[in-house]
C-alpha cells in the first residue's frame, strides 16, 4: 500500500513537471492558428485595398474646357442641316480650331501635333451628338466639357508623377505646362465617367466602357439560366424522388460529383471542339458562351437542389400519397414548392460561378475585340471578366484604373447576387 | 432569329392545344355523365394534346437546327469546282470561312471570285430554303399533333398515366445530360489528340525536355517547325501547384482548426464569411491582382537582398493561387474537424490532454482521410487554374524548379495555343488538345480519388 | 421563509436559483424532499462535494448536492434518466468545462483543493480524477497508443521501455493483456465492444489517476462483456476511489459498497449499498428500487 501512494505521489509530480512546457506548446500552437486566421484576412484586405486602391479613380474622368464655335462653313455649307452631310462632318476640326484658339502660342507642327493630343479622339464624337441632337447649335460658340486624353487623365489624378525627369514621364514638359495653366484658369475638371458605363470597347482608355462586356454577361447568364435552371430540377428531381439504386444512377451521380470539379478550361475544349466545330455555331457568340457555362454550372446547381429536395420531410410525401395522389402530383404539388427556395439559392450561387468565369470563354473566342454593344444572342459579344482580361494585358496606365473599375463592378454583382441567395436562404429556411 | 419566333408560335400553339384537350374532355365527360366518368382531371387531357402537338415538332425542330449548317456546308463543297474540293482540310476550311462571310455580309479575306460568289449564293439560296421547309414542317407537324391529340381523348383514356410517362421521360433525359457532358469532354478531347499523336510520338510528348510549339504557316518557309516536349509544362505546372498547395494548406488549416475549436462565437461570426469571400472572387481578379501587385512586390524585396527574381515569376502565381485555394481548404477541413465525435474529444480531454494535444494527437489523426481527400481536390483545382497562371506566369518553357524563374504551365498552353487563329490540321492546335487530354485524365483521377476518400471518412463517423 | 412558500406553490418546478444563496431555498421547494436521507460522508474520502449547483443555461440539473468518494470503495449513482448523475460525476473532473453554456457552484475538493478554484489547473487535475465514458471511444490508433496516449503526453515515462511498462501493466489491470499481447498493433477500433471499454478503462489507469468516474460503462455492452466488466471494477476498487454512473440497479448491488440515488436534479439518499435495496429510508427511493418508476 505504502509503495503505491508513493507512486501516485510520483505520478502526479511528473504530470505537474511538464506541464510548463505542455503549456508554452499550447500557446504556441494557439498563436500558429491565430496567425493563420489573420493572414487569411490580411490576404482578404490587401486585396481589396490594392483593387479599390487603383481602381475607384476610373469612376471618373478629366474633361477640359473648350469653347468650340460651330463654324457653318465646316459643319453645314448649305445650310440645309442635312443629316448625312452632319454626320459625317469633320467635327475634329472644330476642336483642333478651339484648342488654337485657346493656345494662340502654339505655332509650330510638331507643337500643334502635342496640343491636339491633350484631347481625346473622342471629343468630336461629342461634338457631333450635340450637333445631331440640336443642329440650331451650328454657327453659335458654347463652352463645352470635352473629354480629356487619357495621359492627361493619370497626370490629373496623380497616376503620372510630376516630379520625375521628363525622360521617364509619359508626359511631356510642354504638356505639362499646358496643363498646369489649365488648371489655373479651372479649365481642367474632373467629372462623373458616364462613358465607362454606357461605352462598348475601345483602344482608347478614355473612350473605353464595360457597357458591351455587361450587356454580354447578360446575355450569356440568360441562356445559362434559361438551360441550367429546368435541367438541373429535373435531374436532381429525377435522382432523388425517381431514379431506383443502381449501377446506372451511381454513374449518374459519380458523373455529376467528378463534373463539378473538372477544371473550367475543359468546358472550354468541349464548346469549341463540339458547338463550334461540329455544330457550326457561331464563334464569339453569347449563345456558345452559355451553352458551356451551362454545362459548366449544372453540376452546382444539381448539387444544391437535391440537398434541398432532401431536406422536404418523408412526412410531406407520405400525407400525400396518403390521399390518394400520385408521385408526380406529390412532387409537383408538394414536394417542389417546399424545395424551391433552396434550389434558387443554389441556382444564384451557380449564376454567380457563371459570372465570373473567364476560361472557358477564352476557347470559344469571346475574347475578341468588340467595339459594338451586343443585340443580341448570336452577335460576337465579350462578358465582364473577359473584359477584365483584356484591360489587364493592356500597356496603358489608364487601362490598370479601369481594369480595376471593371472589377469593382464586378464584384459588385457578385455581392449582389451572393446576398440576395443569403437573404433567400434566410427567408424560406424552414426547420422541420 | 426566325428560331426563337417559330418557337414562340410552338408554344402558343401548344397554349392552344392545352384548351382544347380540356375542353373536350369536359364536353365529354357532360355527355358520359358528369367529370367522374373520365379517367383523368380534364387539365391533364390538356396536357396530352399540347404534348402531341409540341413535342414532336420541338424535336424536328432542334436536331433541323443542329444539323442544317453542316448539311448545308456539305452541299455547298459538293457543287464547288474539283479544284477547290480537292484542297487540303484546311485551305478548304479556309474557303468555306470565306463563302460563309460572303454571305453574311462580312469582310472577305480574298478577291471575290466569280465562283465564290456563287457558291455564297447557292448557301444563302440552300440556307433560306432550309429554314423555310423548317418553318412549314415544324406548324404543319405542329397542327397534325393537334388534331391526333384531340382524336385520342376519351373518357376512358388514361392521360395522367401518359403524361406523367412523358414528364418520367424527360426528367430521365435531363438526368443524361452529365453523362453525356462527360463523354463529349472525353470525345472532343480524344479524337483531337489522336490526330495530334499521329505527327507527334507520345513518347515524345511525354518525355521530351522542349516545348517550342511555332509552326511554320508554310511548308516551304524556312524556320522552326515546332518540339512538343510537354515535360517543361508538366513541371511548370507541379512547381506552381507545389507552392500553391504551401501556401494554402497550413494556412486554410490552421485557419479551420483555430476558428471551429478555439475562437470565440463573435470572431469566427465576423473571419468565417470574411475568408469565404476570397472563395467567390473570380479568378480573373485573382489574375491580376497577382500580375499587377504581388508579382511586383515579390520582386522588389527580391531584389532588395540581392536576388534576381524574374517578373513573370512561379513564386508571384503560385503564392496568389494558394490565397485562391485557402477558402476551399479551410471549408472543407471545417466540416471534416466537425464531424470528428465528440466522445474521442472527451476520451483526450479526459486523460487530462491539453487542447492542442487533443487536436494534434487525436483529431487531426482521426480527420486526416477527410482532410486528404480536401486536399487532393485542391490539387486538382489547381493543376486545372487557368487564369491566375495566363496572366501572372510566363509563357517560356523553362525546364527549372527556381521558383523565382518563369515557368508555364499546361493550361497558360492551351489558352495560347487556342486563342487566335486556328487551323485543326497543325500539330500546334492539336496540340492543345493533346494537353487538355493529359489535364482532364489527371484531374479525373485526383477528383475520384479525393471523392472516394471524403465518402468512406464520411461514412465511418455516420 | 416568504420566499419558501412561494416555492411550494409552485410544486416541483426547477426554477433558477438565485446564485449566492447555495441554492439553500429551491432545496426545500419540493413537499418530498427535506435533505438528503443517510450519511453523506465517508471516514477517508477521496473527494468531498458540498453544496453543489449545476445550470445548463437557464435550466437547473444539479440542486445543492453534497456527497464524498470513499478511497478504495466503489459508489454508484442510480436514479431515473434526467435525474442529473451524469452530470455530477462529469463535474468531479470538470469534463463539463466543455460545454458552453454549463455553470457550476459549491464546492468540490480533491486532497484538500478546491477544482473549481480559478487558479487550479485541469490538465493534472484529469490525470488524476479519470473517466470511462457511456459509448466505448477508442482512438483511431493502435491498442498500445491508445494505452500510451495518457502516460506520453503527460511525460509519464522515461523511454520506450517505461511505455512499455506502463502500456502491460495498464492492460493487465484491465484484464485485456492476454487478449490483446500478440497484436498490439492493430487498431483499438477493431475489437469487440466490451474489449473496446476495457481498452478505455486501461487506457485511462495508465495515467494511475487517484479517482475513476464511470459513466454508464455498460450500457453499449451485451451482458458477457457487462459481467467481464464489473468483476473488472471490483478489483480496481483496490487501488482506486471509483464513481459509476448506471441505470441497473442490479448492477449497483453487484459492483458498489455504498448507493446514492438522484431524483430531479437531488441527491435523495445515499447509504451502504446492501441497506439501499433492502431499507430505503425515502419514499421515493422505495418507489424507484421497487419499480414504480424509472
Amino acid at each position: 500500500m505504502n509503495s503505491h501512494s508513493d507512486k501516485r505521489v510520483r505520478t502526479i509530480d511528473r504530470v505537474n513537471a511538464s506541464l510548463a512546457e505542455r503549456y508554452a506548446r499550447e500557446r504556441r500552437f494557439r498563436t500558429a492558428g491565430l496567425a493563420a486566421v489573420s493572414l487569411g484576412l490580411l490576404f482578404v484586405s490587401f486585396l481589396f485595398i490594392s483593387i479599390v486602391g487603383n481602381g475607384y479613380t476610373a469612376f471618373h474622368q478629366t474633361k477640359i474646357a473648350l469653347e468650340v464655335f460651330f463654324d457653318p462653313q465646316q459643319l453645314d455649307p448649305d445650310g440645309r442641316h442635312d443629316y448625312d452631310a452632319l454626320t459625317r462632318a469633320d467635327y475634329g476640326g472644330l476642336v483642333k480650331a478651339s484648342m488654337r484658339n485657346s493656345f494662340p502660342a502654339v505655332k509650330t507642327r510638331q507643337e500643334k501635333r502635342a496640343l491636339y493630343a491633350m484631347v481625346s479622339s473622342g471629343a468630336a464624337f461629342e461634338l457631333q451628338h450635340m450637333v445631331l441632337a440640336d443642329p440650331s447649335l451650328i454657327g453659335t460658340t458654347q463652352a463645352v466639357w470635352l473629354t480629356a486624353d487619357d495621359d492627361i487623365d493619370m497626370l490629373v489624378k496623380g497616376h503620372i508623377d510630376r516630379s520625375v525627369p521628363e525622360s521617364e514621364r509619359r508626359v511631356d514638359d510642354r504638356t505639362l505646362a499646358w496643363v498646369e495653366r489649365l488648371e489655373q484658369e479651372g479649365a481642367l475638371k474632373r467629372r462623373f465617367n458616364t462613358a465607362f458605363f454606357t461605352n462598348g470597347d475601345s483602344r482608347e482608355p478614355e473612350l473605353a466602357g464595360i457597357a458591351g462586356a455587361v450587356m454580354g454577361s447578360c446575355y450569356v447568364l440568360l441562356v445559362t439560366l434559361l438551360l441550367a435552371f429546368p435541367i438541373a430540377v429535373a435531374t436532381a428531381v429525377y435522382l432523388e424522388e425517381f431514379a431506383p439504386r443502381n449501377r446506372w444512377t451511381d454513374l449518374i451521380e459519380v458523373n455529376i460529383n467528378n463534373l463539378a470539379a473538372v477544371p473550367s478550361i475543359v468546358f472550354g475544349l468541349l464548346g469549341l471542339a463540339v458547338f463550334i466545330n461540329f455544330f457550326g455555331l457561331p464563334r464569339s457568340a453569347a449563345l456558345v458562351g452559355g451553352l458551356v457555362l451551362t454545362l459548366m454550372t449544372l453540376p452546382t446547381i444539381i448539387i444544391a437542389s437535391r440537398a434541398a429536395l432532401k431536406s422536404v420531410p418523408p412526412s410531406i410525401r407520405e400525407a400525400a400519397l396518403g390521399v390518394g395522389a400520385s408521385q408526380q402530383q406529390t412532387i409537383f404539388h408538394h414536394v417542389l414548392p417546399l424545395a424551391l427556395p433552396g434550389m434558387l439559392t443554389g441556382t444564384i450561387i451557380g449564376m454567380a460561378q457563371a459570372l465570373g468565369e473567364t476560361a472557358p470563354l477564352l476557347m470559344i473566342g469571346m475574347v475578341a475585340f468588340i467595339v459594338d454593344i451586343p443585340g443580341g444572342a448570336l452577335d460576337p459579344a465579350t462578358v465582364l471578366p473577359v473584359q477584365i482580361f483584356l484591360w489587364a494585358d493592356s500597356p496603358e496606365r489608364a487601362f490598370v484604373e479601369r481594369t480595376s473599375g471593371a472589377i469593382m463592378v464586378l464584384l459588385f454583382f457578385l455581392v449582389t447576387m451572393n446576398a440576395l441567395a443569403v437573404v433567400l436562404r434566410k427567408r424560406f429556411e424552414r426547420r422541420w | 432569329m426566325y428560331a426563337v419566333i417559330l418557337v414562340l408560335i410552338l408554344l402558343a400553339l401548344m397554349a392552344v392545344a392545352y384548351q382544347l384537350g380540356r375542353r373536350r374532355s369536359q364536353s365529354m365527360a357532360g355527355r358520359a355523365g358528369g367529370i367522374r366518368k373520365l379517367h383523368s382531371l380534364p387539365g391533364y387531357y390538356g396536357f396530352y394534346a399540347a404534348i402531341w402537338c409540341g413535342l414532336p415538332a420541338l424535336l424536328v425542330l432542334l436536331v433541323w437546327l443542329a444539323f442544317q449548317s453542316i448539311i448545308v456546308t456539305k452541299m455547298v463543297v459538293a457543287d464547288l469546282p474539283l479544284a477547290t474540293r480537292s484542297l487540303s482540310e484546311a485551305e478548304l476550311g479556309l474557303v468555306i470561312n470565306d463563302i460563309r462571310n460572303l454571305a453574311e455580309g462580312n469582310i472577305v479575306s480574298r478577291d471575290v471570285s466569280p465562283e465564290m460568289q456563287a457558291a455564297a449564293d447557292h448557301y444563302t439560296n440552300l440556307n433560306r430554303i432550309g429554314s423555310a421547309a423548317l418553318v412549314v414542317v415544324a406548324i404543319s407537324m405542329a397542327l397534325l399533333g393537334i388534331a391526333l391529340g384531340w382524336r385520342f381523348i376519351s373518357p376512358a383514356m388514361r392521360a395522367r398515366n401518359q403524361v406523367e410517362a412523358v414528364v418520367k421521360a424527360l426528367l430521365v433525359l435531363s438526368s443524361t445530360i452529365a453523362i453525356f457532358t462527360t463523354i463529349g469532354i472525353l470525345l472532343s478531347v480524344l479524337f483531337e489528340s489522336i490526330r495530334f499523336f499521329r505527327m507527334i510520338p507520345l513518347s515524345e510528348f511525354l518525355f521530351g525536355l522542349q516545348w517550342s510549339p511555332q509552326m511554320a504557316i508554310r511548308v516551304d518557309q524556312v524556320g522552326s517547325s515546332g518540339v512538343f516536349g510537354a515535360l517543361p509544362l508538366f513541371l511548370g505546372t507541379v512547381l506552381i501547384s507545389l507552392i500553391a498547395m504551401l501556401v494554402a494548406v497550413p494556412i486554410g488549416l490552421m485557419s479551420a482548426i483555430y476558428l471551429s475549436e478555439y475562437a470565440g462565437r463573435r470572431l469566427r461570426a465576423v473571419a468565417k464569411p470574411l475568408l469565404e469571400i476570397l472563395a467567390g472572387i473570380p479568378t480573373v481578379v485573382y489574375g491580376f491582382f497577382a500580375a499587377l501587385t504581388v508579382a511586383p512586390v515579390i520582386r522588389d524585396s527580391g531584389s532588395l537582398i540581392g536576388l534576381d527574381v524574374s517578373s513573370e515569376s512561379a513564386l508571384a502565381a503560385g503564392v496568389v493561387m494558394g490565397i485562391m485555394i485557402i477558402p476551399f481548404i479551410s471549408s472543407l477541413s471545417d466540416d471534416v474537424i466537425n464531424a470528428v465525435p465528440q466522445a474521442l474529444r472527451d476520451a483526450s480531454f479526459g486523460v487530462g490532454a491539453t487542447h492542442s494535444e487533443t487536436i494534434r494527437q487525436v483529431i487531426i489523426p482521426a480527420a486526416l482521410p477527410g482532410i486528404v481527400g480536401g486536399v487532393l481536390l485542391a490539387v486538382s483545382r489547381a493543376i486545372g487554374e487557368t487564369m491566375i497562371v495566363v496572366m501572372a506566369a510566363g509563357l517560356s518553357a523553362n525546364l527549372t524548379v527556381n521558383p523565382l524563374e518563369s515557368v508555364t504551365t499546361v493550361t497558360v498552353q492551351i489558352v495560347t495555343l487556342l486563342v487566335g487563329d486556328q487551323e485543326f490540321d497543325s500539330p500546334k492546335t492539336l496540340a492543345a488538345f493533346a494537353l487538355g487530354l493529359m489535364l482532364f485524365g489527371v484531374t479525373l483521377i485526383l477528383n475520384i480519388v479525393a471523392l472516394q476518400v471524403v465518402r468512406k471518412y464520411r461514412e465511418q463517423y455516420e | 421563509m416568504h420566499t419558501t412558500i412561494q416555492y411550494m406553490a409552485a410544486e416541483n418546478t426547477l426554477a433558477p436559483a438565485v446564485s449566492g444563496d447555495g441554492g439553500q431555498a429551491l432545496a426545500e421547494d419540493s413537499r418530498d424532499f427535506a435533505g438528503t436521507v443517510g450519511d453523506v460522508t465517508v471516514a477517508n474520502p477521496a473527494m468531498t462535494a458540498r453544496n453543489v449547483n449545476v445550470w445548463y443555461g437557464e435550466q437547473q440539473a444539479i440542486i445543492d448536492t453534497s456527497l464524498d468518494i470513499g478511497k478504495s470503495q466503489v459508489i454508484s449513482m442510480i436514479g431515473p434518466s434526467g435525474c442529473g448523475k451524469s452530470t455530477f460525476i462529469r463535474c468531479l473532473n470538470r469534463m463539463n468545462d466543455t460545454i458552453d453554456s454549463c455553470r457550476v457552484t459549491g464546492d468540490i475538493r480533491l486532497e484538500g483543493q478546491n477544482i473549481y478554484d480559478k487558479k487550479l489547473d485541469v490538465v493534472p487535475l484529469r490525470a488524476q480524477v479519470g473517466m470511462v465514458f457511456q459509448k466505448p471511444n477508442p482512438f483511431p490508433k493502435s491498442i498500445y497508443d491508445n494505452v500510451a496516449y495518457g502516460p506520453r503526453i503527460h511525460g509519464l515515462a522515461e523511454d520506450k521501455q517505461g511505455v512499455d511498462e506502463i502500456v502491460e501493466t495498464s492492460l493487465s489491470k484491465a484484464g485485456l493483456w492476454d487478449e490483446v499481447k500478440d497484436r498490439l498493433g492493430e487498431p483499438g477500433t477493431g475489437l469487440s465492444g466490451g474489449q473496446q471499454q476495457r481498452l478505455c478503462i486501461a487506457r485511462t489507469i495508465a495515467v494511475s489517476p487517484e479517482v475513476i468516474l464511470m459513466d454508464e460503462p455498460c450500457s453499449a455492452l451485451d451482458p458477457i462483456a457487462t459481467a467481464t466488466i464489473e468483476e473488472l471494477i471490483d478489483e480496481l476498487r483496490q487501488h482506486y476511489a471509483i464513481a459509476i454512473v448506471t441505470h441497473s440497479m442490479q448492477q449497483a448491488a453487484r459492483v458498489s459498497q455504498r448507493t446514492a440515488y438522484f431524483h430531479l436534479g437531488r441527491l435523495i439518499e445515499v447509504g451502504a449499498t446492501d441497506d439501499i435495496f433492502t431499507n430505503p429510508g425515502h419514499r421515493l427511493t422505495e418507489d424507484y428500487i421497487t419499480g414504480r418508476f424509472g
